[in-house]
C-alpha cells in the first residue's frame, strides 16, 4: 500500500521554508556552506542553494558526501554500494556547515556524515536540514532544520522522490507489511 | 555491480566491467588520499595478514599503507622462501596464521598459482601480491589506472612492455588487463626473454627498442637483472644498455609524446636513463600515488563484498 | 585347486579365439580350452561373460619405493596395485635408497616380491646403468643379470655422458639387456616444471623445452645404431621423439620406446588447473605431441605402454606447484586409460592393446611370452573393455593417491588377474 504523504507543491513549498529558516538562524547566507548526503540529499542540497540564490541573490558552496566508507552496516548489506565519491572542493574550516540528507531515520547515515566531515576538516558548525524526520532514532541525533515529521512504523518506507532522478517530485509512504483484505 | 569472485588471484578471467569498477572505486580513494585526514573508517575490525615470502619492500609498504588508510588491523609476516622449504609447508604456515583469527592475506610468493593454491586451504579472502612469475593483479591495475589517468582512456592505446618478459609478473598481468580493456599490445626484449608462443595473446613482438618507441603510445619498462637463477639470458648489462635501453635520445629520434612508466625499483641507466626517468614523460611517481589507491580499492571491494 | 572360466573372449595375439569359450585351470595350469566345459565337484566356476581374459600384463616402468620411502609405496602395496590395475607383473626402478646397483639388492627385491600378496604378482628389478646412478661408473652389470635384474636404467635422471652410455650399451649388449633411459638434458629442462608453450607462458611457469627429451633421444639412437646396444626409450612425450624412433627403426637400430597414459590422455592444458597432480617429469605436452603418440603406438613405432608409477605422499604433493615433486600414480588408471583414449577411437584394436602391455615389453625384456594355451602356465589379465566406472582414489590399493584422473569416466577396467596359481578378483 502507498499513500503520497507531499505532492510537488507541497515539495516545493516545503524547501522554500527549510531555506527561509537555514536563512533565519544563521543570519543570512554568508557564512554558509551547504553539504549533501548522496544520493538524494545531493539534489535537495542543489535545490535549497538555489532558492538562497533567488531570495539572498549570494552563490553559496555546496559539496557532495558519500558516507559509505563510514557506514558501519557495510558486512550486513546484501548488494555492495557503488561508491560515487565525496566531492568538496572548498575549505570547511570555519564554515556553517548545512548538512542536508533526506529522510532522518535511525541516525546512523548522519554518524557517518559527521565522522566523514571531521576528517575533512573543521567547521564553525555543522547543522542538519532533513525533509522527512520519520523517527526511530538509535542514536542522540536531531536535525535543526525539518521540513515534515512523519510518524511511521518500523514496517513502512519512506521514500521521497526527485525530478532530477525520478517521475515526480513527491515523498510517499509505502507499507512493506501485505495489505489488507 | 561487485567482484564476481572472492579473491583477487590474477587478472586472467576477470572481465571489463569488474576492472572498470575498481578503477573506478580507485577514483574515490585517490580523493581520500588528498585529504588532511587520509583514513576512513571502512575496515574496522577486519584483520589482514600480509604475507612475503619473498622481499619487495614498495609493495608491502603500498599494501600497507592501503590497510593502514582503510583503518584495517595489519600484520606484517615475512619469511624467506629457504626457512620455508626446509620446515613448515605453506599450507601449515597459513592455517596457523588462519587459527589466529584473520580476514585477508596478502601474499607475495615464488611459486606460480601460489595465491591459488592459498585460496583452497584457508577460508579467508586472498589478495595475489606476485605468485612466481604468473600474475600480480594490482600492479597492473595500477599501471591500467595511471594510463587513463594519463591519457583518459585505455582502449585503442598502444602499450609496449620492454625487458624480461619471460620472468615478469607485471608483464603477464599487464597483458591480460590491457587486452581486456581493448589496448594494443606488443612486447620488446631479448629473444631469450621474450617467452614461447606469447604472440597467441594477440601481441605484437619487437626486437628492436627503436621499433617499439615508433610504435607505442605507452613504454612499461620492466626492472632488468642480468642473471636468473645462474643463468645468463643476454651478454652483458652494457650490451643491454645499447640496444634495449630507454633513453632521451632515443626518445627524442622519435618525436613523438610517448609516456613512460616502470614498475620499480629503477636500475637507472640500465633499463631507463635516469634523464627519462624524471623526465617530462615519466609518471613513475604517479604510479607510486595510484598504487596505494588501487589497492585501497581492491582492499574495499574484496573486504566489504558480503 | 581348479578354476573354471566360463564363456570368456581370449585376446591373445599368438592364439586368438574370437568365440566365447571356457578355460579349465588346474593347479596353476591351463589344462582345457573347450567351449561348454562343465565343471566337477570341487572347481570354482567363474562366469565371465562379456569379458576378455589375455595373457598377463606387464608394466615395464613401475616406482615402487622401497627401500626408503615405503610412507609412498611398498613392494606390498605396489604389488596390490598393480594386481587391481591388471598387471600380472611389474618391473621396478632402481632409483630407490639405497639404489639399486648390486646384486644384494636385486636379491631382495625378487624374494620380497615372492613373500607379499602370495606372490602373486611377478616383481622383476631393474637396477641402475651407473654406480649410485651418478651416471659415471658402470654397475656391475653382469652380476645384476645374473641376480635376476631384467633391464638397466638411471630413471629419475639422464645418462648424460654419451661415453658412458656408449660403454652402457656396448656392455649391456653381450648379455641382451636393454639399457632404459629417461631422456633428459638437464641444462635445458633446469628449472622446469612443465612444457614450454603457451600454457607455460600464460601462467608464468618455468619451462620444460620439447628438445630436452629429443636431443637427448636423437644423440642416443645415434649411439644406439653405432653400438648395436639394446636401447629402450622411457615415456618418450613429443611428436618429434616419435619421429627420431620411426627413422632409428627404419635405420635398423636397436630401439624401442614407451609411451605412458597420461601422456597420451592429457596435455599441458591441464596444468591450468595448478593440480600439482599434473605436473611430472616428462612434462604433460602439447595436443599435436598427443597426437602423434597416439599415431605412433597405432603404427607400432611406440612399442609399449607403461605408467612411470611414481607414488608421492598427499602431503608431498600438497604444495606450491614450483616445490611438489615430479610424477603421478598410474598403475590403477592404465588399462581404463587405454581402453578409453585408444581402444575406443579406434587407434588400437584390443588385440594391440595386449601387444603393448604383455608382447612386446616381454620382447624388449626378454622374458618368456605368455601365451594362453592348453599346457601353458596359467597368467592372465582379466578385464571388461566395455565397463564404465568411475576413478575413486578411495578405492586404490597404492599407497599413494596422487592422480590428476580422480573422478574420471572411464571405459574398461580390470577384473582381476590370474598368476602363479592364484586367482584375484577386484570388489
Ligand atoms: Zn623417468
Amino acid at each position: 500500500m502507498t499513500r503520497k504523504i507531499i505532492d510537488e507543491i507541497g515539495f516545493g513549498r516545503t524547501l522554500t521554508r527549510l531555506a527561509h529558516e537555514i536563512l533565519e538562524r544563521n543570519k543570512g547566507a554568508g557564512n554558509i556552506a551547504i553539504i549533501g548526503i548522496r544520493t538524494r540529499g545531493e539534489y535537495l542540497a542543489k535545490r535549497i542553494a538555489d532558492i538562497i540564490f533567488s531570495i539572498e541573490k549570494k552563490e553559496i558552496k555546496i559539496g557532495l558526501l558519500d558516507i559509505t566508507l563510514y557506514r558501519d552496516d557495510l558486512k550486513e548489506i546484501q548488494y555492495q554500494p557503488l561508491l560515487k565519491g565525496t566531492e568538496i572542493d572548498f575549505d570547511l574550516n570555519k564554515k556553517d556547515i548545512i548538512l542536508i540528507d533526506d529522510v532522518l531515520f535511525t541516525g546512523r547515515t548522519v554518524r557517518a556524515a559527521l565522522d566523514e566531515l571531521t576528517d575533512l576538516g573543521r567547521p564553525a558548525s555543522i547543522q542538519l536540514a532533513v525533509l522527512i524526520d520519520r523517527g526511530h532514532r538509535e542514536l542522540p541525533i536531531r536535525a535543526d532544520f525539518v521540513g515534515k515529521n512523519l510518524p511511521t512504523s518500523l514496517d513502512e518506507e519512506v521514500k521521497v522522490l526527485m525530478k532530477e532522478i525520478d517521475p515526480e517530485d513527491s515523498v510517499v509512504l509505502k507499507s512493506l507489511k501485505e495489505g489488507g483484505n | 555491480m561487485a567482484l564476481q569472485n572472492r579473491h583477487l588471484l590474477g587478472l586472467e578471467g576477470v572481465s571489463k566491467e569488474e576492472i572498470k569498477l575498481i578503477l573506478d572505486t580507485a577514483t574515490t580513494f585517490r580523493e581520500v588520499l588528498e585529504r588532511p585526514i587520509k583514513k576512513v573508517p571502512t575496515l574496522q575490525g577486519k584483520t589482514i595478514v600480509n604475507l612475503f615470502f619473498e622481499s619487495s619492500t614498495r609493495t608491502r609498504i603500498s599494501f600497507e599503507l592501503a590497510e593502514r588508510r582503510l583503518s584495517a588491523d595489519v600484520v606484517n609476516f615475512s619469511a624467506d622462501m629457504s626457512s620455508l622449504k626446509k620446515g613448515e609447508t605453506l599450507k601449515d604456515t597459513a592455517r596457523n596464521i588462519e587459527a589466529m583469527k584473520i580476514d585477508m592475506v596478502v601474499m607475495r610468493h615464488a611459486s606460480p598459482g601460489a595465491a591459488l593454491f592459498l585460496s583452497r586451504v584457508i577460508d579467508s579472502v586472498i589478495i595475489n601480491a606476485g605468485d612466481g612469475g604468473h600474475e600480480h593483479p594490482t600492479q597492473a591495475l595500477l599501471d591500467l589506472y595511471s594510463i587513463q589517468e594519463k591519457h583518459k582512456r585505455i582502449d585503442g592505446l598502444k602499450i609496449c612492455i620492454v625487458g624480461d618478459i619471460s620472468h615478469s609478473r607485471v608483464a603477464l598481468s599487464n597483458i591480460y588487463g590491457l587486452k581486456t580493456m581493448g589496448a594494443e599490445v606488443a612486447v620488446c626484449g631479448p629473444a631469450t626473454l621474450i617467452p614461447s608462443e606469447i604472440e597467441k595473446h594477440g601481441i605484437g613482438i619487437f626486437n628492436k627498442i627503436d621499433d617499439a618507441i615508433a610504435w607505442a603510445d605507452v613504454l612499461n619498462v620492466l626492472r632488468i637483472q642480468l642473471e636468473r637463477q645462474d643463468r645468463s639470458y643476454f651478454p652483458s648489462l652494457r650490451e643491454y644498455r645499447k640496444y634495449f635501453a630507454v633513453t632521451k635520445e632515443r626518445i627524442e629520434r622519435a618525436e613523438k609524446q610517448i609516456t613512460i612508466m616502470h614498475p620499480g625499483p629503477i636500475n637507472r641507466d640500465v633499463e631507463l636513463s635516469a634523464d627519462v626517468a624524471d623526465g617530462k614523460h615519466s609518471i613513475i611517481l604517479q604510479q607510486v600515488l595510484n598504487g596505494v589507491a588501487v589497492r585501497m580499492a581492491v582492499l574495499y571491494l574484496l573486504g566489504t563484498r558480503s | 585347486m581348479k578354476y573354471l572360466f566360463k564363456n570368456t573372449i581370449i585376446i591373445d595375439p599368438a592364439n586368438l579365439i574370437e568365440e566365447p569359450v571356457d578355460v579349465l585351470i588346474v593347479d596353476g595350469r591351463i589344462e582345457k580350452i573347450r567351449q561348454s566345459l562343465s565343471a566337477s565337484k570341487n572347481d570354482q566356476e567363474i562366469d565371465l561373460r562379456g569379458n576378455i581374459i589375455a595373457p598377463g600384463f606387464i608394466d615395464m616402468h613401475v616406482h615402487l619405493r622401497e627401500p626408503g620411502f615405503e610412507y609412498k609405496e611398498t613392494i606390498e602395496s605396489g604389488s596390490m596395485a598393480a594386481a587391481a590395475g591388471g598387471f600380472t607383473t611389474v618391473c621396478c626402478m632402481p632409483n630407490t635408497n639405497p639404489v639399486i646397483d648390486d646384486d644384494s639388492m636385486v636379491r631382495w627385491i625378487i624374494e620380497k616380491g615372492k613373500s607379499v600378496n602370495q606372490g602373486i604378482v611377478d616383481i622383476y628389478p631393474i637396477a641402475t646403468i651407473t654406480k649410485s646412478r651418478q651416471g659415471k661408473e658402470l654397475s656391475p652389470m653382469m652380476e645384476l643379470a645374473d641376480a635376476g635384474a631384467v633391464a638397466f636404467s638411471d630413471d629419475g635422471s639422464s645418462v648424460d655422458n654419451a661415453e658412458v652410455l656408449r660403454r652402457a650399451m656396448e656392455y649391456s649388449a653381450m648379455i641382451n639387456k636393454p639399457i632404459i633411459q629417461h631422456a633428459e638434458e638437464p641444462n635445458l629442462a633446469k628449472g622446469g616444471v612443465m612444457n614450454e608453450g603457451f600454457v607455460s607462458t600464460s601462467l608464468g611457469m618455468p619451462p620444460i623445452p620439447s628438445i630436452s627429451e629429443t636431443v637427448v633421444l636423437a644423440r642416443d639412437l645415434l649411439i644406439a645404431n653405432y653400438t648395436k646396444g639394446k636401447y629402450h626409450a622411457a615415456h618418450i612425450s613429443t611428436r618429434i621423439s616419435v619421429e627420431l624412433i620411426r627413422d632409428a627403426k627404419k635405420r635398423g637400430t636397436s630401439a624401442s620406446c614407451e609411451v605412458t597414459p597420461h601422456h597420451f590422455t592429457l596435455t599441458d592444458e591441464a596444468v591450468r588447473s595448478f593440480d600439482t597432480n599434473t605436473k611430472m617429469n616428462p612434462p604433460l605436452r602439447a595436443y599435436d605431441d598427443l597426437i602423434s603418440l597416439k599415431e605412433g603406438l597405432r603404427d607400432g613405432i611406440i612399442d609399449v605402454i607403461a605408467t612411470d608409477h611414481a607414488p608421492h605422499s598427499f602431503d608431498e604433493k600438497q604444495v606450491e606447484y614450483l616445490f611438489a615433486p615430479f610424477g603421478i600414480v598410474g598403475l590403477e588408471t592404465a588399462i581404463g586409460l587405454a581402453i578409453t583414449e585408444l581402444v575406443q577411437t579406434g587407434y588400437l584394436s584390443l588385440n594391440q592393446l595386449v601387444e603393448k602391455l604383455s608382447v612386446n615389453p616381454r620382447k624388449i625384456l626378454n622374458l618368456p611370452q605368455v601365451t594362453i594355451r592348453e599346457g601353458e602356465k596359467a597368467n592372465l589379465t582379466i578385464l571388461n573393455p566395455e565397463l564404465r566406472w568411475i576413478v575413486e582414489i578411495e578405492k586404490f590399493k597404492s599407497r599413494s593417491v596422487n592422480t590428476p584422473f580422480n573422478g574420471r569416466k572411464l571405459i574398461g577396467r580390470a577384473i582381476g588377474i590370474f598368476n602363479n596359481g592364484q586367482l584375484l578378483l577386484n570388489d
